[in-house]
């Protein structure tokens, strides 16, 4: 009965037990080291480290779900790499006339080149899904309150607007079920039930303004600090958020993993790069290994 | 007496676009400390005096406002609703609306966050009032995850939780089952007695706080129609607005006695006062025994082949809970069932199985033809501009809304689009085998009740099979003939209605409590009819009549 929307819940993972601010940290670590990495192996890895990392967090499935929509994204790219690179030396195929892009010829290197950007792409899609499921949001906003409180509510008011309005639109179209005749079919019926669910969303929406305006809302003031002490799990992200930044800054500042597509494929892989894959794989992972306590 | 804390002079107020005041010259004083039932009709004004005593009216809805309403000395004119929220915990009908975190926790802290209270400050209070409320163990639920009732304790949590000095509640107990509804008002009445918080609330069943309350005040037609103690609303009602009294009061009135009672207690003692209890007097009339589950097997041996029936049927979400465990029920044609339980306890489910919006995980179910299902809010079916559109000309005819066939569905009443749905999920070539009805009853005032319990025992007259899951054991008295009680998704009790809501404490009518399920009388003219024969045995035996029962034959 549920719809299958991405939500946080507190969950008996490490990363789920660690505070808002310190999960976000090592988010946007493997996200740098995304980035910073064009060795296609290297990102292989980093990619099956945040799936792996997931599973560890009780939220594989999800994880797993998300990578279709990803690979949508990832396609196309590819695809427009394809077209519009003209620098690759080995040609695989020639495309003759491409209309507004001219004369092209499928390359060994423009394919490399955007597998590789589409691979960054979906690390990124994989560590912001990642983030979504195991940080907490409310806890996030507040500390984007101490910023601004009313845009961090508003953003929070965002967030539980969706789950709220996505029941919403089951519910009508589960009634819309019921007629005796089916749902109604055709582009008008299906105006019909758009427009009917955006009005009662505007209902529900004056309904949440009125309790915001009960609660202070428009007189808030900048919320207070909170102390609270870091736990193990805090501690171990930290540490692992910064050896997997230190892991890809070393292999770009050493070029132990370089890689570059253009005019011609040039990869090293030797024993250093492996030693490198393999310890951004552990800095990634063995914060997950401390199962002690994580229950909510 | 002390100064008033909220204190209306004059107030007439019109919304927007509104022909007809909603509130019209209302004048009231709500003193500290006291409790107030806020009774009427729907449509009569009660939440716009809700929403003008916190400053809602007219700050946020706009509209035509005349007169004075001061909230602890606050002028509303010059204050918003900001400002007086403070003052003023306020919990609307729907709890779905009135969630805006993500968490319980942070719901809780965010409307004393809002007003500039220290982390400390918030920590204890987010602390003391979870545990008033007994939520404590939700602290870090995610609140799109609670039921429903946990949802309306949340909402109430995070009114409360700035330690308001006025409780605003409207219609809270509309989504609760009996059960919840009552734990309610308990803490109400507690946070009432213990903390002075003055409360002032507005519901349609009228029996669940009547007991509970200092004072009565009834609006009719955006007025002020009685402000007085429970027992002269009772007398005011039985003379200008029988739809709003009580069970109790109707019993006590079609039996002759004097002195309508406030709740079961007061009704019980009166009558064995008079030794008209029969559970006391040694009449015939004996208490309601337990009900027995009664399963699919001793249905499918009655006369009829059953319009329902579901066998061992389960419903297991994916890595979640099983919400319905091997149910086995079947309902006749021209038989009318009510669905009880809890909430949570299965019971849409099961309709949602009956008309095939879920398919079971195990076990069967077959109708004998096609299953209509109204579902909770009438508004879900409205996707057109007119009535006309919605459904067919003599469907709108049958229900009595061809006169307004070129409304729009959204501006009837609540009881008129009630009856648009129903006509929507009914019209068709045929009639449907089985008409299923979730929670219809749902925010109808009780003369609304009475014409939906009407039409579904005229639909059942026709030979439809009539099913209804409701949490209100009056409606289902008067709806339907036989009750199925579910309960963490298994049948418990199935049994005719006049032996399963005779004998409990929560799935039982007023009457029936009153009268300790004497006779399986479970309405008002029922008792009636069972006290004024133990009169009549009492009278042969040369005691007291039944008119000489009053009040102040209390003891």
């Amino acid at each position: 009965m549920r719809a299958r929307l991405l939500f946080y819940r507190r969950l008996r993972s490490p990363l789920h037990a660690t505070r808002a601010g310190v999960s976000v940290l090592w988010v946007a670590s493997l996200s740098a080291a995304a980035l910073l990495l064009y060795h296609p192996v290297a990102l292989l890895v980093l990619l099956g480290a945040v799936l792996c990392a997931g599973a560890g967090a009780g939220v594989g499935r999800a994880l797993a779900r998300s990578m279709r929509a990803a690979a949508f994204l990832a396609l196309p790219i590819v695809l427009v790499n394809v077209l519009v690179s003209r620098q690759g030396l080995t040609v695989l195929a020639r495309l003759g006339d491409l209309g507004p892009f001219g004369q092209g010829d499928l390359t060994l290197e423009a394919l490399l080149y955007g597998a590789v950007i589409a691979l960054k792409v979906t690390v990124l899609f994989a560590l912001t899904t990642l983030a979504s499921l195991s940080v907490d949001p409310d806890e996030m906003l507040a500390i984007l309150r101490r910023l601004s409180f009313r845009s961090a509510l508003t953003a929070s008011l965002a967030t539980r607007m969706v789950p709220v309005l996505g029941a919403d639109a089951q519910r009508l179209a589960e009634a819309q079920r019921t007629r005796p005749q089916g749902a109604p079919r055709g582009a008008t019926a299906r105006l019909g039930v758009l427009t009917a669910v955006i009005s009662g969303s505007l209902d529900r929406a004056l309904d949440v303004a009125a309790t915001l305006e009960l609660r202070g809302f428009a007189t808030a003031p900048r919320a207070p600090r909170r102390h609270r002490a870091y736990s193990r799990h805090d501690i171990a992200f930290l540490a692992s958020a910064a050896a997997v930044l230190g892991v890809a800054v070393l292999a770009r500042a050493t070029g132990t993993l370089a890689f570059s597509a253009y005019p011609e494929v040039h990869a090293r892989f030797g024993a250093a790069g492996c030693a490198l894959c393999a310890a951004l794989l552990a800095a990634v992972l063995l914060p997950f290994a401390d199962r002690r306590g994580i229950d909510p | 007496m002390s100064e008033p804390l909220l204190s209306m002079r004059e107030v007439t107020y019109t919304y927007p676009g509104g022909d007809r005041p909603a509130l019209s010259h209302v004048s009231l004083d709500i003193h500290p400390g006291e409790f107030c039932l806020l009774a009427g009709l729907s449509g009569q004004g009660k939440s716009t005096l809700l929403r003008a005593a916190c400053g809602l009216v007219p700050h946020f809805h706009g509209g035509r406002f005349a007169g004075t309403v001061t909230l602890a000395g606050l002028d509303t004119r010059a204050h918003g609703p900001a400002r007086l929220g403070a003052l003023a915990g306020v919990l609307f009908q729907d709890p779905e609306s009135q969630l805006v975190m993500g968490s319980v926790r942070a719901e809780l802290s965010v409307a004393l966050e809002s007003r500039g209270a220290g982390a400390a400050q918030v920590a204890r209070g987010v602390e003391e009032v979870a545990l008033a409320l007994g939520i404590d163990a939700l602290l870090d639920r995610p609140t799109h995850e609670l039921s429903g009732g946990e949802k309306q304790r949340v909402a109430l949590g995070a009114a409360l939780a700035g330690r308001p000095r006025i409780v605003l509640l409207d219609e809270p107990t509309s989504q609760l089952d009996p059960v919840a509804g009552d734990e309610l008002i308990g803490l109400l009445r507690r946070l009432n007695q213990e903390w002075e918080t003055t409360i002032l609330l507005a519901e349609h069943r009228l029996e669940r706080v009547l007991h509970a309350c200092d004072r009565v005040i009834a609006m009719q037609d955006g007025a002020l129609a009685c402000d007085s103690d429970p027992e002269s609303f009772l007398a005011w009602a039985a003379r200008e607005q029988p739809a709003l009294q009580t069970p109790a009061a109707k019993l006590f009135a079609l039996a002759g006695l004097h002195g309508a009672p406030a709740g079961v207690r007061q009704a019980r003692a009166r009558l064995r006062a008079a030794g008209l209890l029969a559970e006391e007097s040694g009449s015939g009339a004996q208490p309601a025994q337990p009900p027995q589950p009664r399963g699919g097997r001793r249905s499918r041996r009655g006369r009829a082949a059953p319009a329902l029936h579901c066998a061992g049927l389960w419903y297991e979400i994916p890595r979640g809970p099983a919400i319905l465990r091997g149910v086995d029920l079947s309902v006749r044609a021209g038989e009318s069932v009510a669905l009880m339980g809890r909430n949570g306890a299965g019971k849409s489910t099961l309709l949602r199985h009956a008309a095939g919006l879920l398919e079971p995980t195990r076990g069967r179910i077959r109708a004998a033809g096609r299953v209509a299902l109204l579902l909770q809010d009438p508004g879900d079916y409205f996707i057109h501009q007119h009535l006309a559109q919605e459904a067919s000309p003599e469907a709108l005819a049958a229900a009595g809304l061809s006169e307004h066939a070129r409304r729009n569905p959204r501006d009837l009443s609540g009881g008129e689009r009630q009856r648009l749905a129903l006509a929507i999920v009914t019209d068709g070539h045929s009639a449907p085998a089985v008409l299923a009805l979730d929670e219809p009853t749902r925010g109808m005032d009780r003369a609304a009740k009475a014409e939906l319990a009407l039409e579904l025992r005229r639909r059942a007259g026709a030979g439809q099979a009539v099913i209804v899951a409701t949490h209100d054991p009056e409606f289902a008295a008067a709806a339907a003939d036989r009750a199925v009680l579910l309960a963490d998704g298994r049948v418990i009790a199935d049994a005719a209605t006049s032996e399963l809501l005779a004998g409990g404490w929560y799935f039982a009518t007023e009457t029936a409590r009153i009268l300790g399920g004497a006779g399986g009388a479970l309405l008002p003219d029922q008792g009636a009819a069972l006290i004024a024969r133990l009169a009549a045995e009492r009278a042969q035996a040369g005691g007291p009549t039944p008119g000489s029962v009053t009040a102040g034959a209390i003891p």
